[in-house]
């Protein structure tokens, strides 16, 4: 069995690689995208160059103020600065648009991937936190990528084309700054591994808190009635404040590394005075270029801060990535093997070759066990608690593989068959069937195959209850087949949840039913239901019956004895209840218990 | 628990005003970090305006002269280092003091948030809960909380320099009054774009923050619903109905994003302009004499260093809708009226079982063509130590009858009374002290066995160990517990997945009977345990005089009732022993016999003798 990771464990460049590899919407037409800003980034330019040319040309002039210069730069400026703005925009809508549908996709993908990884690993995460994989973790990145990366990639071009014009001025100088940020450098660079650790924490620590809230709010009944909403908001407060604390480290860490940044950007105006001074005495360099170089090291400064902030916000959207790509890569265990071939409609004959199973780091809970199952044959398995035949059903589901030994679909191995084919031949019934939030029709119309009409879908769903012999119970309802079924089916009782999976499963049409034999009592006026659509649904299918009530495998064709992990009676009821086996002291037991 | 949160959170008037209130009751719940935030970023303010003249004495006082051979102004290279060296140490201190306390006011608001929708989500009864969507409230927690907070992030950057623009206003105003309205033009211009992207953004940003609820739904329904899914083989169907959502989210939030790329530009250009036209106007005025080359250039400046400083306020004014937004979904929860308030009258400790009294009762609830009465007319009294059995078919209004006992919902008409108090008069904790319900569907708690069964933290349990085992072994739930490793330690999965379902329900018994109550309420909460089991352990109550009423649907366990209350249509049709009953209500004959064509199927269940349950490692 694998696990869901927190996060994945990759380096930045492999994260954004992988992000970009799931999300390809984003990388589309970025190259347009990143002309257009660096229009807008020389655009940003253009202000303080007009100001300066306004004063020093115009304002300043020898001549006293000249209108005719003044009015001339600064309809360029204008205009340069509408084109600059227009060009920002436009960078920006795009962004947006590629971003969003890149994300939109890594939210589907990573949804579909919860779903196809074995029912093992999903029972490892909590749902809460798996939700904020899907929804949190992915709004996380959208940040950064809307407009952190462009932000990174202008600001570098800025780094350099400054650093080029200062050359210009002065080499010497020009090392002196680079130098005065050697500092800088090393504390960003030290600091990106703790922000990036803070950050996992938080967005850890985020999906921890969801998880907890998420318990409170579906267990509400029991909260109220057990008068335990203390215990459970001191729950909710600490998994809260832990964000809280969390979130405050992450983000102090980034604003010391930001505020180190900005002291570098101005002890590197008060070096290059110092050091421009001696190098003017010495006659490197005139007054007035230091003064022009003061300029370009504000020029210089200011992408450099701005970079040290992207910087950290990467790390908060790598963290959020990395949890989703770590949902996304967490490997599929059952999966369609690549000559996987479908299997073909018809009556399911079952087989079992010396099936050995254990579960990840346990005990073998099935010690090779071999069966043939004739096609529309009803088996009942029965056995002690923790035998092993809850297993068996997995099994012939494959929502598991054996550790060792076949399982056979018609003599094939399931590892052989797709798995899209062997989910419409076989469909497990669980002991307790889950419904969505919708109405009776939406719920049993969920089985359906293929893409129907509404008017279609509702026939064959009324014909489905009329065959199961439920048209007098749809009859009762306020609503029919359109009443509402309420959050998780909570709306209707046990028994008519079982109703509505039962219709479900038989819209699926499978060749092999399986069921998991519902323990609960319901009222006799329901049970009697219940009997009579399992007779209608397994008529003329192969059905498996994990059975707790010994009255379902009287009525099988064959029964199944499973003790501790071995199969070790088989045949007829009988057969086997004179045999003097097993089943036959379950079998005396009953009877002396219902006497 | 709940009586203090009756001051409502909601804010009111007009979209300024809204946007106002949102941000001054944020700041005054965490004033100090405020205080601090705001300080610092007035530090900040002060010394961009200090550096840079420091910059410009330095180069025409210092550096000049040095370089022209002036001695005494190289000897003041050094001084004019430390100086800009200090100033710029204490700038970035105004930053950090800015940039962190942002930081602690954004978090603390954002567990503010949190901390008052989980306290509203303990508040709100069962009702409101069935009709919202667990993904919408975990939606409120997460993606609601980081929109209503959003705004604070730049909040304190844009209130600091409210200094420096004050300082820069009075300085132009000083100058030349032509000069300082040129700048000010920019302030009506802002306020119109800002008024013209609101109304678009509000809209867009309404509706992308319901589809992150609604995404979130989906997901949280759809990954609850795993096994059915993968049983059916139906994943390729959830992809699409969530990839429905996730695109209507894409279309939302591309639109947020396209009104947000068009007005962030405009609200930069804004300030850009008006230094233009101060330079336009400078250059006039000086050219008329009015003020001279210098003043011209000061303002420039003046204009250029505050241009990132005024931005900040855009980016207030750009987040508040969303901002408003998100809050606006909190307040719909965190105000929302609806709570079972608690009174303050106490039921005495007793060692006798509780008295119970109907009188009268109807309760309604809301449907979608009006109101659907559930409960009609439900006069019954249950005397101290009965056992009661509540019969009917399905939708007679059994779990809603029993569900008002333990005050889950109240009733519409009439009263409900527990030793001849009121269940709205009682106080807090009250209820849950004497009377445990046990539900139809049971919750089990990602946590210990024990945790799950004592419902306090380890630290301040007042059960003992020997108590927990007593209790499992009444509900006959021992053994298991007994076979795990960890024993009372065992951490049981979320919705205790590592569970059967009998195993789950006969830990909820436990968990009920460790209570000692002197009212248990059982919906059909027995259903999967054995029927000997279930016998004993009513027995075993009926020794101890507990009350018990259930919801039962087992003959065997109707028999051992001391009245059994058949209820049809929300209406008690019939009270009376099992004897009485049948002689006496057709109906009731009807269910009974419908029973005995079914003992056949029912009577035994095979797993382990005595108890029923699927295997351990269950139905994952």
């Amino acid at each position: 069995m694998s696990e869901i990771a927190d996060s994945a464990e990759l380096t930045v460049g492999q994260t954004l690689r992988r992000g970009f590899q799931l999300s390809p919407e984003m990388a589309r037409g970025l190259t347009i995208t990143l002309a257009l800003a660096v229009v807008a980034a020389a655009g940003r330019v253009v202000v303080p160059l007009t100001i300066q040319t306004v004063i020093d040309d115009g304002i300043l002039s020898e001549h006293g103020p000249q209108a005719g210069v003044v009015a001339r730069t600064l309809l360029v400026a204008a205009l340069a600065m509408l084109s600059a703005a227009a060009c920002s925009a436009l960078v920006n809508i795009r962004l947006v648009r590629r971003t969003e549908a890149g994300l939109a996709t890594l939210r589907v993908k990573a949804f579909r991937h919860v779903h196809d990884l074995a029912t093992l690993t999903q029972n490892t995460e909590r749902r809460g936190s798996l939700v904020s994989r899907v929804t949190n973790d992915v709004d996380t990145i959208s940040m950064f990528v809307q407009w952190g990366g462009i932000m990174l990639l202008v600001a570098s071009l800025q780094i350099v084309v400054s650093t080029v014009i200062m050359t210009f001025f002065s080499w010497q100088l020009t090392l002196v700054v680079w130098a005065a940020y050697v500092p800088l450098w090393l504390i960003v660079r030290n600091g990106q591994r703790p922000v990036s650790r803070r950050f996992a924490q938080v967005r850890e620590r985020v999906g921890h808190m969801l998880g907890t809230i998420s318990e409170a709010v579906v267990g509400a009944e029991t909260v109220s009635a057990y008068g335990i909403q203390r215990r459970t908001a001191g729950r909710i407060e600490a998994a809260v404040e832990e964000t809280r604390v969390v979130q405050g480290r992450a983000l102090v860490l980034v604003s010391t590394i930001f505020s180190a940044g900005t002291l570098m950007v101005n002890l590197a105006l008060a070096i290059v005075i110092v050091v421009g001074a001696w190098l003017g005495v010495a006659g490197n360099i005139s007054a007035g270029q230091v003064v022009a170089f003061l300029f370009l090291v504000q020029l210089f400064g200011g992408p450099v801060q701005m970079a040290t902030e992207v910087l950290n916000e990467m790390q908060n959207a790598l963290a959020g990535w990395r949890r989703v790509i770590a949902v996304v890569d967490a490997p599929i265990e059952v999966a369609d093997a690549a000559d996987a071939s479908d299997s073909p409609r018809g009556s399911a004959a079952v087989s079992f070759r010396d099936v050995r199973f254990s579960y990840p780091d346990g005990p073998e809970v099935l010690h090779g066990i071999s069966f043939d199952l004739p096609a529309r044959s009803k088996v009942a398995v029965v056995g002690e608690t923790g035998s092993g035949k809850t297993t068996v059903a997995k099994l012939v589901t494959r929502l598991i593989d054996p550790s060792s030994g076949q399982v056979l679909l018609d003599g094939a191995d399931l590892r052989e068959l797709t798995l899209a084919s062997l989910r419409h031949r076989v469909v497990l019934v669980p002991q307790e069937g889950f419904l969505f939030a919708g109405t009776i029709l939406d719920n049993a119309a969920y089985g359906l195959r293929g893409e129907r009409s509404a008017s279609e879908a509702e026939a064959l769903v009324q014909a489905a209850f009329e065959t199961l012999g439920l048209a007098d119970w749809l009859a009762d309802l306020p609503q029919g087949l359109l009443t509402e079924v309420g959050q998780r089916g909570e709306a209707l009782s046990a028994g008519e949840r079982q109703l509505v999976a039962i219709a479900r499963a038989y819209l699926a049409e499978p060749d092999l039913l399986v069921l998991d034999e519902a323990t609960s009592a319901v009222d006799p006026a329901t049970e009697v239901r219940i009997a009579r659509a399992l007779d209608s649904l397994t008529t003329g299918r192969s059905t498996i019956t994990i059975a707790h009530r010994l009255s379902t495998a009287e009525a099988s064709d064959l029964v199944m004895v499973i003790d501790q992990g071995n199969l070790c009676e088989f045949g007829p009821h009988h057969e086997l209840v004179g045999a003097g086996g097993v089943y036959s002291k379950m079998h005396a037991a009953w009877v002396a218990q219902t006497r | 628990m709940t009586s203090t949160s009756s001051t409502n959170i909601a804010l009111a008037g007009s979209r300024v005003r809204r946007g106002l209130q949102l941000l001054w009751r944020g700041m005054r719940s965490t004033p100090l970090v405020y205080a601090f935030a705001i300080g610092g970023s007035a530090i900040f303010g002060a010394l961009t305006v200090v550096v840079s003249r420091l910059v410009g004495w330095a180069t025409s006082d210092v550096v000049a002269p040095a370089i022209a051979g002036d001695d005494t102004a190289r000897g003041r290279i050094w001084w004019a280092g430390l100086v800009l060296a200090g100033a710029a140490l204490l700038l970035a201190f105004g930053v950090w003091g800015r940039r962190v306390g942002a930081t602690w006011g954004v978090v603390n608001i954002s567990a503010l948030h949190r901390r008052r929708l989980a306290q509203a989500y303990l508040r709100l009864p069962i009702s409101w809960h069935r009709a919202h969507p667990a993904g919408t409230l975990l939606a409120h927690a997460s993606a609601d909380t980081d929109a209503a907070t959003g705004v604070f992030n730049p909040l304190p950057f844009a209130l600091g320099v409210v200094v420096m623009l004050l300082v820069a206003a009075t300085m132009l105003l000083m100058m030349d009054p032509w000069l300082a309205l040129a700048a000010m033009i920019i302030v009506p211009l802002t306020i119109v774009a800002n008024l013209i992207f609101q109304r678009h953004m509000s809209p867009a940003v309404m509706r992308a923050q319901a589809l992150r609820g609604e995404v979130s739904d989906v997901a949280h329904e759809s990954f609850e619903a795993a096994l059915l899914v993968k049983s059916l083989g139906t994943a390729q169907v959830e992809e699409e109905r969530f990839a429905l959502k996730a695109d209507a989210l894409r279309a939302a939030g591309a639109r947020v994003g396209a009104v947000r790329a068009l007005f962030d530009p405009v609200i930069e250009i804004l300030p850009q302009l008006g230094t233009l036209t101060v330079l336009a106007v400078g250059a006039w005025r000086a050219h008329v004499g009015a003020i001279d080359a210098g003043d011209v250039v000061t303002a420039g400046f003046l204009l250029t260093i505050m241009s990132v400083p005024v931005r900040s306020f855009g980016w207030v004014l750009g987040e508040l809708p969303r901002s408003l937004i998100g809050y606006e979904r909190i307040a719909t929860v965190v105000d929302n009226p609806t709570q079972l308030t608690p009174g303050t009258a106490v039921l005495p400790a007793s060692e006798v079982g509780l008295s119970a009294e109907f009188a009268g009762v109807r309760l309604d609830v809301p449907g979608p063509d009006g109101d659907v009465t559930l409960l009609d007319d439900v006069t019954l009294a249950v005397s101290p130590g009965q056992t009661i059995a509540v019969v009917g078919a399905t939708g007679s209004g059994k779990t809603t009858l029993v569900s008002l006992l333990a005050r889950l919902v109240d009733p519409t008409e009439g009263s409900v009374t527990l030793d001849g108090v009121d269940t709205r008069e009682l106080a807090a904790g009250q209820i849950p002290s004497q009377v445990a319900y046990v539900a139809q569907s049971t919750f089990i708690f990602e946590d210990t066995v024990r945790a799950n069964v004592t419902l306090t933290e380890d630290t301040e349990s007042h059960f003992t160990d020997e108590q927990v085992w007593a209790a499992l072994g009444l509900a006959r739930v021992d053994h298991v517990v007994r076979s795990l490793p960890e024993g009372l330690d065992a951490p049981l999965g979320e919705r205790g997945s590592n569970l059967s379902g009998g195993q789950r329900q006969r830990l909820a018994i436990a968990r009920a009977l460790i209570r000692r109550p002197r009212l248990l309420i059982l919906d059909d909460a027995t259903s999967a345990v054995d029927p000997r089991v279930e016998t004993a352990i009513l027995q075993g109550f009926a020794s101890t005089s507990t009350t018990v009423v259930m919801v039962a649907y087992r003959m065997s366990s109707v028999a051992l009732a001391d009245v059994v209350v058949h209820l049809e249509g929300g209406r008690v049709v019939a009270v009376g022993t099992h004897d009485e009953l049948l002689s006496t209500d057709p109906g009731y004959r009807e269910i009974a016999t419908a029973y005995e064509a079914e003992t056949q199927r029912r009577t035994a269940l095979l797993d382990g003798g005595a108890v029923t349950e699927a295997e351990q490692e269950g139905d994952a």
